[in-house]
């Protein structure tokens, strides 16, 4: 039954593929970073032999780890493995003391590390898929002072890594920030680039301990469909416990 | 004894954990996190024992009501009763004159016990505050067991001031200097003194910055310097054995930064003033006149988990017993009449997301 239920999520994602934008959105009453821990379990899976490159803004290694043990994944080993890059970005600092080149230098340098780190694992023998996890987008604009435009420069890097080594990128932002301001690139553009577009939001009637909140789930379809809009929407709820979430359609739980 | 022998399962307990045991004023949390006592045995109840180590709170002032002190004073002498080093910055021009004015813990535990009410009063409560009285019993018991990881604090008696004086307190005024380097520098020493050498907490520290954006500093219009000050800030504090919490007037920060600054919140609290006379808010509310204002908890910290903290009820009223000590009690509607007809609404204006939890009947 639980395996029923998560594929909900799965289902609504679609099969897994290199080259694959998800954009995760949520908000300061619901996080959305369950998404992000559920696309690192999946690409991390023994059967596979993907790579993840984890850009964490805004938690430490240990809490990431801690986590995903609870879920049956050790980072730890992934990372000897060679399966875990992990790019701990909680203190960076791109000052704009002497001028705005240092901001982007900052960024600059950590596209560099991404992109050296690609150019590693995709010269490997295999076939396999890097993803590219940014946890999260607001707080690069926080360390980069502000300057909205160098981290748009910085995602459109990476997304140039898409094409040319194939990797996926799952990256999260909080959609609430962008909701008011005139700051609205941020959120838009990788909504454009998005092939899934994954929303958390609360419950209108507010929380609840047996329904954490709700996903919508915006599926763009491949690219090459002919005419017509292929996008689907789903709409469910979701129980986040320590080692699975639980996901339902509205008023299905048992 | 074991504290040094490294393990190879994977289901023994974390060393460090079990090293932080001994640390005065920190109490083990699930998920290899550790607490501090907020100072408000009420509020730690709420949050599930506490503030967690190397977290970030932040509390929403009411422009109109220093209710935010009442929560700076209580987590500032309870970490100097337990010998903790504090940081504190304010924008006053004197902030360690602010020293004398914290509160001194409750006397005795007689005294406390008193004031609870007799046994036969707890025989003939109202069925319909029965939840109250639940997590009263649950808070004796835990009080009685950790009398010394939080204190009862009387409001009315100023904290001796062996307390603060020969510690390691550092205080800043926020008014010294036109941006936060200085403040950052501070806080990176401070957290630098307390932090984990090789995963082990050696001792916990508490940081207190209050009104953060106020218009005296110089800094309160600078949106990103005080945004990255903050996030720097909870990188250092997550590195280090310490809690920082800090306090801002919403109403001074723009929307859209208000959202970066409730994202960048481990732990988000809100209090606010009740106006004197609202005699519909005094109608559906019980206790409305011994209300000092009400306190939201609207973020609590979730650090190596990711399920996240659902309260039974996120507004809870703040009141002063025996006009000496803080106490949070879930909001209790009064029964309305049928006829009446009363709204929720009124209620619900009190947070942005009032829980069914107060309003099911």
């Amino acid at each position: 039954m639980d395996n029923s239920r998560a594929n909900l999520l799965e289902e609504a994602v679609g099969i897994s593929k290199g080259g694959r934008v998800v954009v995760v959105e949520d908000c300061v009453e619901t996080s959305g970073t369950f998404v992000l821990y559920h696309f690192l379990k999946r690409s991390l899976h023994p059967d596979s032999s993907d790579v993840v490159i984890f850009i964490a803004f805004s938690h430490p290694f240990s809490h990431y780890e801690r986590i995903l043990r609870k879920m049956g994944c050790n980072l730890t080993v992934h990372r000897k493995n060679h399966r875990f890059v992990f790019l701990d970005m909680l203190t960076l600092e791109c000052p704009d003391r002497n001028g705005k080149e240092t901001r982007q230098d900052g960024l600059l340098a950590l596209y560099g590390e991404i992109e050296k780190a690609v150019e590693i694992y995709s010269s490997l023998e295999g076939s396999r898929t890097i993803t590219i996890m940014i946890d999260d987008i607001s707080l690069i604009e926080v360390a980069a002072n502000g300057s909205s435009n160098h981290v748009l420069d910085f995602l459109h890097y990476c997304y140039t890594l898409k094409a040319k080594y194939g990797c996926s990128f799952v990256t999260l932002n909080h959609e609430d920030i962008y909701s008011s301001a005139n700051m609205l690139p941020l959120i838009l553009q990788p909504e454009y680039f998005a092939d899934v577009i994954i929303k958390a939001e609360p419950l209108a009637t507010g929380l609840a301990s047996d329904v954490h909140g709700q996903l919508t789930v915006l599926n763009k379809g491949s690219v090459c469909d002919l005419g017509g809009s292929s996008s689907k929407v789903r709409n469910f709820h979701f129980r986040v416990k320590e080692n699975i979430v639980d996901y339902f359609y509205p008023g299905t739980q048992t | 004894m074991a504290s040094s022998r490294p393990r190879g399962g994977s289901f023994s307990r974390n060393i460090s954990s079990a090293a932080t045991a001994q640390i005065p004023g920190v109490k083990l949390g699930p998920n290899g996190t550790s607490f501090l006592s907020s100072g408000i045995p009420d509020l730690d109840q709420i949050l599930g024992g506490g503030f967690t180590l190397g977290s970030l709170v932040m509390v929403m002032e009411d422009p109109e009501a220093p209710h935010h002190m009442l929560l700076l004073r209580n987590f500032m002498s309870q970490g100097l009763i337990h010998k903790q080093p504090l940081l504190y910055a304010s924008p006053e021009r004197d902030p360690r004159g602010f020293l004398g004015t914290l509160p001194s813990p409750m006397a005795s535990k007689e005294e406390k016990s008193n004031e609870r009410p007799s046994e036969q009063d707890a025989n003939l409560r109202i069925a319909w505050q029965y939840k109250k009285y639940f997590g009263e019993q649950n808070s004796e018991v835990q009080r009685g067991g950790k009398a010394e990881y939080c204190n009862d604090f009387d409001l009315r008696k100023p904290l001796e001031r062996h307390f603060y004086s020969g510690q390691r307190v550092d205080c800043i005024s926020l008014r010294d200097s036109p941006n936060l380097v200085p403040l950052l520098e501070r806080c990176s020493t401070f957290s630098a003194q307390i932090s984990k050498s090789d995963g082990n907490i050696t001792c916990a520290g508490r940081i207190a910055i209050q009104s953060l954006c106020s218009p005296q500093c110089d800094f309160f219009d600078k949106d990103w310097e005080m945004l990255s000050f903050i996030r720097s800030l909870k990188g250092m504090v997550r590195s280090s054995g310490a809690v920082a919490v800090i306090s801002f007037p919403p109403s001074l920060v723009s929307p859209a930064f208000l959202k970066r600054w409730q994202h960048l919140a481990d732990t988000l609290i809100s209090v606010k003033a009740i106006p004197d006379e609202d005699k519909e808010l005094a109608k559906l509310l019980t206790g409305y006149q011994d209300m000092l204002g009400l306190l939201s908890v609207h973020k609590v910290a979730r650090i190596n988990t990711q399920v996240p903290a659902i309260l039974e009820a996120t507004t809870f009223s703040m009141k002063l017993r025996k006009r000496r000590s803080l106490v949070l009690e879930c909001l209790n509607q009064a029964p309305v009449d049928g006829s009446s007809g009363s709204s929720y609404g009124t209620s619900g204006t009190c947070s942005g997301s009032s829980k069914t939890g107060n309003l099911d009947f």
